[in-house]
């Protein structure tokens, strides 16, 4: 039987003003656009020459489709269109409108399989993804021809998993697309933050809010150290580097899908206002 | 206490335009109006379907009268929900780009961790 291709394994963080930054000009062009361009592009070539088919997305929706009344802790959507962005995007960060195909034989495969691996996945037929999956789309493939399958953690809204389920997740999506018969090549993307505040006194500072914990992140995630990431990180600690520092466990799961102590093919990371940006690719078969 | 209904105010505001608006030039009948009307609305479900319960406690209430943002931070409402609708309704008062945001940060500057608890 023929089995689906990894070919590539991509975690990110992702900065909702990329888009305005790098299309500013002139006076309104931030003077750290150029690097931060320059490091994009790089990066956005190491998922081109991996020549993916079919993208896996890894985010979470920032309360906009799912809600307190009724919140999963992980989400896998099974439709054959994602229409993206959403109003209070657009106001603030210039956000598109933009629609996305889906891939819903892969999304069948990861609900079935992960169900039966002991994860009670909700699903979603009819899901409109936000900036945790359109950054990644923008920054890494910006044409968007690409059919998804978008996978939503909850990051957001206490009580979440912990942090080793995140982790045992990315292991359990990695096993699922190599058993997906099929002869496409699948890149598994995910993105999430390190240190970040978000409404608190800690915001908007001219670093992430503690780049000695970026610091550690960067190492971890770059040589995917989960045993020091999981012996550091619980759901109580999160909270100390920055009030939405959660997002780091969308790292951790993609430490699960690249697999213990795998180093990354490719690392780089930026040191910007507000958070650090970081970038990471790995290639399963070898780099092509 | 009612963080939960705060939160669903800060999240029904936020994602209507016409209420981001409303709420900015009016903030206490608007808030009036979204407790006596909205609040037992059950998004997913028939307008018919309401729950029977919810209302704000007179701190809550205040707090969102008076776009209070300090105030509802130390009643526990969610961070992220906070800021977002907090820029919609200032940030275009302000010249310097990320100044409001700053100012937001500024008027917390008294809070060390552990910050009020967002969980509901």
């Amino acid at each position: 039987m023929r089995v689906a291709t990894i070919a590539a394994i991509i975690a990110s963080t992702h900065h909702p003003f990329y888009l305005r930054a790098s299309t500013a000009a002139g006076e309104d062009r931030p003077p750290f656009a150029d690097e931060w361009v320059a490091k994009i592009e790089a990066f956005r070539e190491t998922l081109t020459r991996a020549r993916p088919d079919v993208l896996v997305m890894v985010g979470s929706d920032h309360f906009h489709q799912l809600w307190l009344d009724n919140m999963p802790q992980f989400l896998v959507g099974k439709a054959p269109f994602y229409d993206a962005n959403y109003y209070n995007e657009q106001r603030e960060f210039g956000l598109p409108r933009m629609t996305l195909r889906g891939d819903e034989d892969l999304s069948a495969h990861l609900l079935r399989g992960g169900i039966d691996l002991g994860f009670d996945l909700a699903f979603s037929n009819e899901l409109r993804v936000d900036h945790s999956i359109t950054c990644p789309i923008i920054t890494l493939r910006p044409q968007a021809d690409l059919p998804i399958v978008p996978v939503y953690t909850n990051i957001f809204a206490p009580p979440m998993p912990q942090p080793k389920r995140f982790v045992e997740l990315g292991q359990a999506i990695r096993d699922l697309v190599e058993s997906w018969p099929s002869d496409q090549r699948v890149a598994i993307i995910g993105t999430g933050h390190l240190s970040l505040e978000l409404g608190g006194p800690r915001q908007f500072g001219p670093h992430g809010p503690d780049p000695e914990f970026d610091r550690k992140a960067v190492s971890w995630i770059a040589s995917s150290d989960l045993d020091a990431a999981l012996a550091e990180v619980s759901l109580d600690s999160l909270w100390r580097p920055g009030n939405a520092t959660h997002g780091f466990m969308d790292f951790m799961l993609m430490m699960g899908v690249a697999g213990k102590n795998v180093k990354a093919d490719y690392a780089d990371s930026l040191d910007l206002f507000h958070t650090m940006e970081a970038y990471f690719t790995w290639y399963p078969e070898g780099r092509p | 206490m009612s963080k939960y209904l705060v939160d669903k105010f800060l999240f029904t505001i936020d994602r209507d335009p016409d209420l981001v608006e409303r709420y900015r030039e009016d903030p206490s009948s608007t808030v009036a109006w979204w407790e006596a009307e909205q609040a037992n609305l059950i998004l997913n479900c028939h307008a018919g379907e309401r729950s029977t319960w919810l209302s704000f406690t007179d701190p809550e209430r205040d707090a969102l009268s008076s776009h209070d943002y300090v105030a509802l931070f130390e009643l526990g409402a969610h961070n992220f929900l906070l800021l977002t609708l907090f820029i919609a309704l200032f940030e275009r008062d302000y010249a310097e780009p990320l100044a409001f945001q700053r100012e937001f940060a500024a008027r917390l500057g008294h809070w060390s961790l552990p910050y009020p608890d967002i969980s509901t």
